[in-house]
């Protein structure tokens, strides 16, 4: 008997749900089918996606040279991989070597992400091994005021969109009266072009579990929830499971790492409407209700579930929390730059060679990331406009990909980097119909709450329809600036606020799009 | 009428069985609604209208109410699904990489408009703005299985597989 042949392989394919959608689970049956023929011992271990989109199904193997990635393969490589000896990392025209190695993810500040792609996320284990539960130890030692302070002394700002300081939030939650409070999680990531979220829950699932935990010691709160959308159902399954297994080691339940401290954390999910993103349609759609915005003041932070002192933040910002601790507040302040501090998760999608997850201190040019990242376009012809910050993000031109991905410097150019997704699209875009397309995503998700909204964006579609047709070009786009200036001005939240940004971006930007329109009558819809 | 508590049309009548042990397993929940119609819906498809009022008497909430719920949420149906559900997203990132095409040649080949059920009960055809695909757009999803670098042809066999299965 050769006690070599006897250790199992360990070879790693992604379940992450973007790498299933373009076949990773064939892909894993038809690599155990093929070792099971040639009577080989190998372990399949199902991890998240470590965010290199064009190569998935990226495919690992265990060498004694470390893990050596393959990808993109398609179940039809399979066999070829084996007879090429990939068991033990031997050349393939599909070899791509050392994943960290590879430039996409060398050049990255992968602090929040490090774990994607690299453990199992259903394993405890796997995450106490990568130093998971670290920070809650610390966390457990510190009094409330200490933990908040840490939070504040980091830097670390809202990352579903809005970018408020978080230190401040959990003072102002912190210190509200009440015996009853809440942290709760926004994981409905609406934003078209994100899913940064979604890779974190189903790869790294329990670092949000601690973030949550450490928030909750931090604030006073006992109970948590995890607002997330319908569509995720891969990241509903992997997050419940998560939430089974840290209940069961005693991470949650009434007697956290037996500190006498309480901590209770329940799924629920939304029923797609975009505005329940909002953190007051959020928060009513928690209780039960239509998903109507409130009008703040209260503020959630003092007046928000059931009426309740309420922590809400993003998934990122939770799950940065771990790491904040774990290296140190100062060190986490250390990247970034001006009032931009630690990481930002950008997400490349669109038209781009090179899609996927860039996690890298705030500071690098758009420029950078489309081209060094991104690799251009995937048609291979040049990019023409760039979405930034989601559906309610302005359409940028080249003139901008100079501007450094930052907070305020964004802000300055009427922009927004809000959950970091940049859509890509090449020469062929026509952002007439982007800009009816803004409009048609308002008119659709709003919640009728203020008239600017629920009005203005059909009119604007409706416009918008009329100068795609071949109507009168000057006098739509007046009613389409005027539309869009009230609903900036008066709307009630950001949906109706900011839809202003795509179609004033657009027609700023690429006012050809509309000005010089063929009567070519193209039809209309999307 | 948004003060009737459903008493009028639930006194004399039996709870729905498949309702009776979802009733019972949320009525206690800080706002349970939203648990309890994703129940219903997984349990039978869609929300029947006739449910509503014993929803709403379960829930101490008033029939408007609840249906105003089911009617602002896109994902609750008030009328049964199609056997098979194919949602195309028509995010941004997917309409950078075609979805247009696509979203038009499955209106073509099912003969309804997104939001449309086929007339023969096989297809419920949705839109959807964003999966959290977009790394591997165009995106969709049918029946809960998603697809990513979807081509027309893609699509094609996407659907045939489906009306194999059914
Ligand atoms: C229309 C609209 C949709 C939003 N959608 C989301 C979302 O999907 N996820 C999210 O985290 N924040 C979303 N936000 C921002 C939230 O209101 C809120 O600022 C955020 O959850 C706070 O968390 P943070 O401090 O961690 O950013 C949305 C805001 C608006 C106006
Ligand atoms: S702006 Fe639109 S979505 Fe926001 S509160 Fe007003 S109507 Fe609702
Ligand atoms: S925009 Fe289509 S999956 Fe995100």
């Amino acid at each position: 008997m050769n006690p070599a042949r006897e250790t199992p392989t360990v070879v790693y394919v992604p379940r992450d749900a973007a790498a299933l959608a373009v076949g990773a689970d064939a892909v894993a049956e038809a690599i155990r089918a093929e070792a099971a023929r040639r009577a080989l011992p190998l372990q399949l271990k199902r991890t998240g996606s470590r965010g290199l989109f064009w190569l998935e199904p990226l495919v690992e193997v265990a060498t004694p040279q470390g893990r050596i990635a393959y990808g993109p393969v398609q179940p039809e490589d399979v066999p070829g991989l084996f007879a090429a000896g990939f068991l033990a990392g031997a050349a393939h025209p599909l070899r791509l070597g050392v994943p960290a190695a590879l430039p996409y993810l060398q050049g990255q500040d992968r602090l929040l992400h490090a774990r994607l792609g690299v453990i199992e996320p259903d394993r405890v284990d796997d995450y106490l091994a990568t130093g998971g539960y670290r920070a809650l130890e610390q966390a457990l030692a510190l009094e409330p005021p200490e933990l908040v302070a840490q939070v504040q002394r980091s830097g670390l700002r809202g990352r579903g969109g809005a970018a408020f300081p978080a230190g401040i939030k959990w003072d102002t939650v912190r210190r509200a009266p009440g015996p009853t409070k809440y942290v709760v999680c926004n994981a409905d990531e609406g934003d078209s072009g994100t899913f940064a979220d979604r890779m974190v829950l189903e790869g790294d699932p329990f670092s949000l579990i601690e973030g949550m935990t450490i928030a909750a010691l931090a604030v006073g709160a006992t109970q948590g929830y995890v607002y997330l959308r319908v569509e995720y159902p891969h990241a509903y399954r992997t997050l419940t499971a998560a939430i089974e297994l840290a209940r069961a080691r005693g991470y949650l339940g009434p007697d956290v790492c037996g500190s006498g401290r309480a901590f209770e954390l329940e799924v629920r999910v939304g029923a797609g409407a975009y505005v329940c993103g909002e953190e007051t349609a959020l928060l009513e759609s928690l209780e039960g209700k239509r998903g109507l915005v409130r009008a703040k003041p209260p503020l959630p932070a003092l007046a928000g579930l059931f009426g309740r002192p309420t922590l809400v933040h993003n998934v990122l910002t939770l799950a940065t929390v771990p790491v904040i601790l774990a290296e140190g507040a100062e060190a986490y302040r250390d990247y970034g730059c001006g009032n931009s501090r630690g990481t930002l998760s950008l997400q490349l999608a669109g038209n781009v060679r090179r899609p996927g997850l860039v996690e890298k201190a705030f500071g690098m040019s758009l420029g950078e990331l489309l081209y060094d990242y991104g690799g251009g376009t995937a048609s291979g012809r040049p990019i023409r406009a760039v979405q930034v910050g989601g559906p309610l993000g302005a359409y940028l031109s080249p003139s901008h990909f100079d501007l450094p991905l930052d907070y305020e410097t964004f802000a300055a150019a009427g922009a927004m980097l809000g959950h970091g997704g940049i859509v890509v699209f090449d020469d062929t875009v026509d952002m007439a119909r982007m800009a009816r397309h803004a409009f048609a995503f308002c008119a659709d998700e709003s919640c009728g709450k203020c008239t600017p909204c629920r009005i203005g964006s059909v009119r604007g579609r409706e416009a918008l329809e009329r100068v795609l047709a071949g109507g009168p070009v000057e006098a739509e786009l007046a009613l389409v600036r005027e539309l869009a200036a009230t609903m900036r001005d008066a709307s009630l939240c950001a949906l109706g606020g900011m839809t202003a940004y795509p179609v004033l971006g657009a027609l700023e930007h690429f006012p050809e799009d509309f000005t010089a329109r063929a009567r070519s009558g193209r039809p209309v819809q999307g | 009428m948004t003060g009737e508590r459903g008493s009028m049309e639930t006194r004399d009548r039996e709870v729905p069985s498949p309702l009776a042990p979802l009733l019972e397993a949320h009525r206690s929940r800080p706002g349970a609604l939203l648990p309890l119609l994703h129940a219903v819906q997984e349990a039978v498809g869609y929300v029947p209208p006739a449910w509503v009022p014993f929803i709403a008497e379960a829930l101490d909430l008033s029939r408007a109410e609840v249906h105003g719920v089911i009617r602002f949420y896109p994902h609750f149906r008030q009328t049964p699904p199609g056997a098979h559900r194919l949602v195309l997203c028509r995010g941004e990132s997917c309409l950078a990489r075609g979805a247009e095409e696509l979203i038009a040649q499955a209106e073509r080949l099912l003969g309804v408009f997104l939001g449309g059920d086929t007339p023969d009960g096989r297809f419920s055809l949705e839109g959807v703005y964003c999966l959290g695909l977009c790394g591997c757009s165009p995106a969709a999803m049918l029946d809960g299985q998603v697809q990513g670098r979807l081509t027309p042809r893609g699509l094609e066999a996407f659907l045939a597989a489906a009306q194999e299965r059914s």
